[in-house]
This record gives structure tokens, C-alpha cells and sequence, in this order.
């Protein structure tokens, strides 16, 4: 019984380690087809638009109603504190350091990491991938790379484009409703928000975007079974992702804030 | 051209090919028959580096493709072409596209070279004026005469056909059995045709090789097959359930 249970847990926890290797070796694939072969323009400019362009409105309503909420639920509580003109920098501040690329990550995951895998896999079920590969074309380079070079640009950018407009909606939120007086908001949230706030909130933004695109085509790259085994390839990628975002995102705010610490100094 | 020795694959715990030797001379047509689920298609990926065999060695060209990386084998598969049982279009081109698409990605930049080999190949499939078509436009046998065309428009010097004919009613058949023939006099290309269609074999093939159980069990001309007095063969020639069934 104990036996067959540690085989159990010994079994899961070596296909993690496979799946984490199986992660790392289409990485690094694609890493070298991106350094070492010519560059699909059309394909790379097509996913542009497809993950950049296709997701603002999504992203815009993320930052904008998050910021909202965010500035009315902090104002509710320093309001009874007496430091209500505090709450642009508690906003600003979460919203560079955590809930931007957060919520970025977690939507465009759902937007664009699930057509992402649905696709991939489609071609691998209908043999679309055999016939990329038998007309001498390697599927990586062809499908992985120009959306890896695609989303490393646009996360970063839609990450600023969430906490652009979450900023906006908050201001809005604060000193149109919630009367919050208009220059102590704007002076306390500029003097609390730091270029380091700036640069953590982009650099888990490009993090966020190699993981969502490796788990996504590696997903869709190994679907199997037709269209179950599609659907469960996309469910999967979503999961996945979704999971590793919010996972690495407290690893990384603990190793970034060695580098940029949190806070006035 | 093509020459197989011992290919052994498993796929999970069933056993798919059991040691199959096989030779393809140039500008020979070499027609594997055998039942579904045989082990047809899976010999053909084998053949171009689709999938790995577990044991035996395949020589294509002169060069032996086991252990080739992916990448070492495109110089392989620049001289092969596939034809995909359902075509293998891809969805999110037109059958133009479809077509040029291993020009383009050969390095052809001349839009107007693109073109004239694009109206070459679409009257060679007589597919005229259907360039603009995205493949779920179009029916069974157009998807497989698109996906031929792609397959030679780099002018290969040998294409695998898997069950060329199959879904297809006997006249779009037929015409896919003929535009095989013209290929293979006019461009003279050494031909693998994986099929179970044995009035297609009997039209295309040079040679007819029997896919029985995972091994050959038996090669010879559509002459000589059709003469065999093996009950095995002769079942499966007229289509005829055997006793063990």
C-alpha cells in the first residue's frame, strides 16, 4: 500500500520533471531558430496583430475597471484613517507592481494562450505539422518563433497599456465620485511611483509572455486524439499557464525586490 | 532510390511493423496494398523521417535517414514529396498559397515566377480558376489534387502517396489514378503509393508489394499478383472476408 503510493507520487512528480525538461528543450529549440534561421516577417507582424493589437480592448477593460475597484475598496478603508489622499499611490503602486502584469498575464492566457494551443493542435491533429515538416520546414520555426518574438513585445506594452488606463480609471473613480481632492492624489501618487515600479511591472509582463507561449505551443505541439484531445491540449495550456504566472509571480516579486525595492528611499 | 531493410515499429504495446524490407528503383512505382490499419501509412512516415523507426534502416537517395535530426532530414525531404490521405492543407491559406507555399518558403521571391508555376500546377490538376478557394471550400478529391500540387511543385524526385483515392467516388478516382500516370511520365518520378484500392494499383503500379501482419508478404507486378494462387492474395484482391475473419 505505502509502497504503491510513493510509487504514485514518484510517478507525478517524474512527468513534472519531464514536462518541465520537454519546456526547456523547446525553448531553447526555438531560442536557437530565432538566433540562427531568417525571420518570418508576415508571420511575426500577423501574430503582432493577433496578440498586440487583437487583445486592447480586453486589457483596457482589465486595467480600467481593476483600477476602479481597486481605488474605491483602498479609499473605503483609508478614507476612516483619514488618508484618502493616499490612495493614488497604494493604486499605482499595486497596479505597476502586481496587478498589471498579473491580470495582463492571466487575460491574455485566456485570450490568446488558448488560440494559441487550439491552433497549434489543430494543425498537429489534422497533420498540417507533418506536412510542415515534410515540405522541409521546422514546425518551431514556423509556429513557435514568430509567437514567441510577438509576445515578448506586446506583453510588456499591453502590461503598460493595463496599468495606463487602471491609473486613469482610478483618478477618475477617486476624484470624480469619491471626492478625493485632485493634486494631493496626483503629488502622492507620482512621489510613490518609482521607474523600479516601472521596470518590475514590464519585466514580469516579458516573463509572463515566454511562459504563456512556451506552455501554450508546447501543449498545442503535443495534442493528440483529434478534437478531445485538442480541447484538452487548450484546457491544459490555460491551466497551465495561468498557474505558472501566478506561481513565478511570487518568486519573481521576491527576487525583483531584491533588485528594486519596494517603497520610497 | 528507396530502400528499406528490418523496419520494426511499435506503437504503444501493438506491434505495427515486424521487419519489412523493401527496395524502390528510380523512376519505379512501387504500390503497398494491405489492410486498413496494417501498418500502410505508418511505413510511409517512416520513409520520410515522419516517425522513427524502433529497429531496420531506410535509405533514401543513397542516405541512410535513421538518427538524422529534424533538421539534418530537410535536405531528405526537399527530395520527397507527401501526399497527406485527407491532403493536409493548410486551413488558414488559399489553394494558391497552398501551392506556392514550399516556393516561398524555398526562397522564391519572384512574384511573377510564383505565378506562372502556380498556373502550371493548376492545370496540371485541372483545378483552373479555383486559386482564391480556402480548403474547407473544397470537396475530398480537390483537397488531395491541391495537396499533390504542393507536393511537386518543387519538382521532387520521388512523392509518397497516402491512399490517394480513398473517400473518392470511382470518376474523381479515376481522374487522381491518370493525373498519378501523368506525373510519372512527364516528370518521371520515382513513386511509393500506399493504397488498398486495387483497381488504383493495378493502373499505377510498376510493382505491387502486399502488407501483411507487420512484413511483406508478398511482391511482384500487377501481372503476377493477379495470377497468384495464394488464397491470402486472392481474398484480398476480390475484396472477400477469409475464414479466420
Amino acid at each position: 500500500m505505502v509502497v504503491r503510493f510513493l510509487i504514485g507520487i514518484g510517478a507525478v512528480v517524474l512527468s513534472f520533471f519531464i514536462y518541465l525538461g520537454e519546456l526547456v528543450v523547446l525553448a531553447a529549440e526555438t531560442v536557437r531558430s530565432a538566433v540562427t534561421h531568417r525571420m518570418r516577417w508576415r508571420l511575426f507582424l500577423r501574430q503582432m496583430v493577433d496578440i498586440g493589437l487583437l487583445s486592447q480592448l480586453v486589457v483596457v477593460i482589465t486595467g480600467g475597471f481593476t483600477g476602479a475597484v481597486f481605488a474605491a475598496q483602498t479609499y473605503f478603508q483609508f478614507n476612516k484613517l483619514g488618508v484618502a489622499s493616499g490612495v493614488g499611490a497604494v493604486v499605482s503602486a499595486a497596479l505597476f507592481r502586481e496587478l498589471g502584469p498579473v491580470l495582463t498575464g492571466l487575460m491574455v492566457t485566456g485570450r490568446v494562450g488558448a488560440a494559441m494551443s487550439a491552433e497549434i493542435g489543430t494543425m498537429k491533429v489534422t497533420e498540417q505539422i507533418d506536412a510542415l515538416r515534410a515540405l522541409a520546414v521546422h514546425p518551431v520555426d514556423y509556429l513557435v518563433v514568430p509567437r514567441m518574438l510577438a509576445m515578448m513585445i506586446s506583453m510588456p506594452l499591453l502590461v503598460a497599456e493595463c496599468i495606463f488606463f487602471g491609473l486613469i480609471a482610478s483618478y477618475f473613480v477617486s476624484v470624480n465620485v469619491l471626492d478625493i481632492s485632485a493634486p494631493y492624489y496626483v503629488a502622492n501618487m507620482v512621489r510613490w511611483t518609482l521607474l523600479r515600479d516601472i521596470i518590475m511591472g514590464l519585466t514580469k509582463g516579458f516573463c509572463f509572455a515566454i511562459l504563456i507561449v512556451f506552455i501554450s505551443c508546447h501543449k498545442g505541439l503535443n495534442s493528440r486524439e483529434g478534437a478531445v484531445g485538442v480541447g484538452r491540449a487548450t484546457t491544459e495550456a490555460v491551466v497551465n499557464a495561468s498557474l505558472a504566472i501566478l506561481i513565478s509571480n511570487f518568486f519573481l516579486t521576491m527576487f525583483l525586490n531584491v533588485i528594486f525595492p519596494a517603497g520610497w528611499q | 532510390m528507396i530502400a528499406v531493410r528490418g523496419l520494426k515499429k511499435r506503437i504503444g504495446a501493438q506491434e505495427i511493423l515486424r521487419g519489412v524490407d523493401i527496395s524502390v528503383g528510380t523512376g519505379e512505382t512501387l504500390v503497398i496494398i494491405g489492410r486498413s490499419g496494417g501498418g500502410k501509412s505508418v511505413l510511409l512516415k517512416n520513409l520520410i523521417g515522419l516517425m522513427q523507426p524502433d529497429e531496420g534502416e531506410i535509405w533514401v537517395d543513397g542516405q541512410s535517414i535513421i538518427g538524422l535530426s529534424e533538421r539534418k532530414l530537410a535536405s531528405i525531404r526537399r527530395k520527397v514529396g507527401i501526399l497527406f490521405q485527407g491532403g493536409a492543407l493548410f486551413d488558414s491559406m488559399t489553394v494558391e498559397e497552398n501551392i506556392a507555399f514550399p516556393l516561398r518558403e524555398a526562397g522564391e521571391r519572384n512574384q511573377q515566377v510564383i505565378a506562372q508555376k502556380i498556373a502550371e500546377m493548376l492545370e496540371v490538376i485541372e483545378l483552373d480558376g479555383q486559386q482564391k478557394k480556402m480548403p474547407v471550400n473544397l470537396s475530398g478529391g480537390m483537397k488531395k489534387r491541391v495537396g499533390l500540387a504542393r507536393a511537386i511543385i518543387n519538382r521532387p524526385s520521388c512523392i509518397l502517396y497516402d491512399e490517394p483515392t480513398s473517400g473518392l467516388d470511382p470518376v474523381v478516382s479515376d481522374s487522381i489514378n491518370r493525373l498519378i500516370r501523368r506525373l510519372q511520365e512527364r516528370y518521371h518520378v520515382t513513386s511509393v503509393v500506399v493504397t488498398h484500392d486495387m483497381r488504383s494499383a493495378f493502373h499505377i503500379g510498376d510493382h505491387i508489394a502486399y502488407l501483411h501482419e507487420g512484413r511483406i508478404y508478398f511482391y511482384g507486378t500487377p501481372a503476377e499478383i493477379q495470377a497468384s494462387p495464394d488464397p491470402l492474395i486472392q481474398d484480398f484482391l476480390i475484396g472477400r472476408a477469409s475464414r479466420a475473419d
